[in-house]
């Protein structure tokens, strides 16, 4: 085991933070489109390039379309990249993101998570990222700037990763995290560098039938991102299926790899569980919100509710095992949604614990509360309002609304 | 450095060289783009690095398992050949710079269609363009979507019947007139634009070889006659490229740094103003233009005599080239 190296105290909000991580993890190209609130990821990194302070060749694109291309062009190519979007930016990618899994490039993007049109909003909820949730690409949810700034550091060695060979989303609430400044510890240029190491490529049988390095390679010729047809495409896909099981394992290495350098762990990379062992009644987040969720858990927790909160950080993939083990003692599981799947029975968070639970072998009552639309803000007072109503379902065995709005005027 | 003159596009020199875009593909036959693939791969002067856009060229050459490429080669989507260039290029700055490749120079080739070019991946281009980026763009041009079934696109001319320009008893074709898309791109200050036909193969692995020569940008149009979609002959591809030129309808010409030059083949109707053939010639074996051959509709032909002499007569202005008097020559 490695010790705890020394690290430095900066006040960094969670763009910042997330370039300087990609600053020092000895990125070679960033390809980038400015969209708020993840305009200042770009804005420091191109400060970094300006100043000469990182050796990275820096693209900044006439879209967010070209960006994620060059991206993974550049990945593909040889190159450790890095890219940032956030809501209609990302939207414009989303061809690119099935394009980028599928070409088993290992991009790192950070996503400072942000609403859709219409009406315009740039304020924070998840409708982006959970639009792209079957683009083939690991998502990791932040909680604070600390957080995004260790994520994003982790995320090129999960990407990287050999067994697993797929792009990785890092998303921190819009203006919650992006714009909020915070104490974040940093780690030494070096202990980054050494943690990330180089870059390290596969070998694959080319149409040649020999072993060649898996990148475009003037010596080695392959042919990447060929047409498949029915009679191969499927088992494509199937292999990145299995690259994404690989992954739930390589998370937990590298948190726990992290943790022993930093000191900073994050439950076991897939969830963070905050007292919910002994719970009765637990909420299940993403992101931010779990920042207050877990305030309010220790106000409960004083008043003697066996209050509890399970935070998915990493929801792809899935933890299901995870997620059933945590909350297999929990009797009433609210579940908050960021976004909304209109017409559908619930947000997309609810939609996959509720599924995940269909095998467990106790199964709580469970509802789902849509929350913090366009940047509306939930407070403590509302979340406590959960878990009243979860204790109420307790004491009357009845699930009344299985989805509501939470902090919605109407 | 080889000068021009020394770079061996001689027949024999060409045929000797191996193909790195290689045969099995299944393109149909005539092709024209795929002549012109198999032409712009024996120009190529080092370590190369292909993209492509998704379109005929691509379908035909990378079905899973097999290639028809010998270099590395890159495909990603329709819109972004430019975009993949772009990365690309960041890539090899940046591996070379931190010494992770050993080439001292990559050449990038971007491929794509009309339809990738034209229209929907002309932000990409622009883009990549106005950056700088290292690549030399080919476009080939068979003038409507082949690949999805002969749709209409930016660089379908006026009058020509496709899927979704179809000639029909009120519309006859397409109603408007080929986007001047390699004079858009010269308008982007680029260090090199040109034209190029595969029956002028010499001229077109001259014009391939300049654009793989300049530092920053370059961009090569090249006509690339489609049967399929053409409803021509597919014996006839080359006879066509040969008969655009003459009819002055796809002149041959380059731009180096803006400066229009107009190139050897084109030159011979500048000077020579009687060869310059009728565009009725280059119409009347395709069938995509039967429709303007019936009286309701033969005005048309007129008009792309019209606006064809125009453009003609725009572009020698423009190389500064005097068409002699017909008499006089």
């Amino acid at each position: 085991m490695k010790s705890v190296v020394k690290q430095e105290v900066l006040a960094l909000n969670g763009d910042e933070a997330v370039a300087f991580a990609a600053k020092q993890s000895d990125v070679d190209v960033v390809a980038a489109y400015p969209i708020t609130p993840q305009t200042i990821i770009v804005e420091r990194f191109s400060e970094y390039v300006a100043n000469g302070e990182v050796e990275t060749e820096f693209v900044c694109t006439e879209s967010e379309h070209s960006a994620l291309t060059a991206c993974l062009a550049a990945s593909v190519t040889g190159a450790r990249t890095f890219t940032a979007s956030a809501s209609a930016g990302l939207a414009l990618m989303h061809e690119m993101l099935f394009v980028t899994s599928g070409c088993r490039a290992p991009v790192v993007m950070a996503i400072a998570n942000r609403a859709l049109s219409a009406p315009l909003n740039i304020h924070g909820d998840h409708s982006d990222t959970m639009t792209e949730r079957d683009s083939g690409w690991i998502q990791i949810y932040v909680e604070n700037a600390q957080e995004a700034y260790d994520s994003v550091i982790q995320a090129f060695r999960i990407a990287e990763n050999t067994d697993v060979l797929l792009p990785v989303i890092v998303g921190l609430d819009g203006f919650t995290l992006s714009h909020t400044l915070e104490n974040v510890h940093v780690l030494s240029d070096d202990a980054v560098k050494r943690f990330v190491g180089t870059r390290k490529f596969i070998n694959v049988t080319n149409h040649e039938g020999k072993t060649v390095p898996f990148k475009l390679d003037p010596n080695n010729p392959t042919s990447m991102g060929p047409i498949a047809l029915p009679n191969y495409y499927f088992e494509f896909k199937r292999q990145q299926e299995e690259a994404m099981k690989n992954a739930l394992k390589v998370i937990q290495d590298v948190n726990k790899e992290y943790a022993a350098i930093s000191g900073r762990s994050y439950g076991d990379g897939l969830v963070d569980a905050y007292h919910v062992e002994d719970a009765e009644v637990a909420i299940v987040c993403l992101g931010s919100t779990a920042g207050t969720v877990k305030a309010v858990v220790d106000e409960l927790r004083a008043e003697g509710v066996k209050a509890g909160l399970l935070r998915i950080r990493t929801f792809r993939p899935l933890p299901v095992e995870r997620i059933v083990d945590t909350l297999k003692n929990v009797k009433a599981v609210a579940v908050m949604d960021r976004s909304m799947s209109f017409g559908g029975n619930g947000g997309p968070v609810f939609h996959e614990v509720r599924h995940a639970l269909y095998d467990a072998e106790k199964h709580p009552y469970i509802v789902n509360y849509i929350y913090g639309l366009g940047g509306r803000d939930t407070s403590p007072m509302q979340v406590r309002k959960i878990y009243e109503d979860l204790q109420k379902i307790l004491r009357t065995k009845r699930v009344e609304t299985r989805v509501q709005h939470l902090g919605l005027r109407e | 450095m080889q000068t021009e003159t020394e770079w061996k596009f001689t027949a024999k020199d060409i045929a000797e060289k191996p193909d790195l875009f290689l045969s099995g593909h299944r393109a149909c036959a005539g092709c024209g783009p795929a002549t012109v693939l198999r032409l712009i791969m024996k120009a190529v002067r080092g370590p190369t690095i292909v993209t492509n856009a998704t379109g005929c060229m691509e379908v035909v050459s990378s079905i899973y398992p097999y290639t028809s490429w010998a270099v590395p080669w890159l495909h990603t989507a329709f819109e972004n050949a430019a975009a993949n260039a772009s990365g690309i290029d960041a890539a090899l700055k940046i591996l070379k710079k931190k010494r992770r490749i050993k080439h001292e120079h990559v050449d990038i080739i971007a491929l794509a269609g009309d339809g990738g070019t034209y229209d929907i991946g002309i932000q990409a281009l622009s883009g990549a363009v106005e950056r700088g980026h290292d690549f030399l763009y080919v476009l080939y041009d068979n003038e409507a979507y082949m690949n999805t079934g002969i749709q209409r696109s930016g660089g379908t001319p006026l009058g020509a019947s496709t899927t979704t320009s179809p000639a029909g008893t009120v519309i006859p074709g397409k109603l408007e007139h080929k986007k001047p898309i390699a004079d858009i791109m010269v308008a982007h200050d680029m260090p090199y634009v040109a034209t190029a036909s595969p029956y002028y193969w010499r001229d077109l692995l001259v014009k391939v070889r300049k654009g793989l020569e300049v530092n920053g940008p370059a961009f090569l149009h090249v006509f690339a006659p489609c049967p399929r979609g053409w409803r021509s002959d597919p014996a006839k591809s080359i006879e066509l490229s040969r008969l655009a030129v003459e009819t002055c309808i796809f002149p041959l010409w380059e731009a180096v740094n803006g400066d229009y030059q107009l190139s050897t083949p084109s030159k011979v109707f500048a000077l020579a103003p009687q060869k310059k053939k009728p565009v009725k010639e280059y119409l009347q074996v395709q069938g995509r233009f039967r429709h303007l051959f019936t009286p309701k509709f033969e005005k048309l032909t007129e008009e792309i005599q019209r606006v064809t002499d125009e453009r003609w007569k725009r572009l020698l202005k423009k190389c500064g080239v005097e068409q002699r008097a017909k008499t006089t020559a």
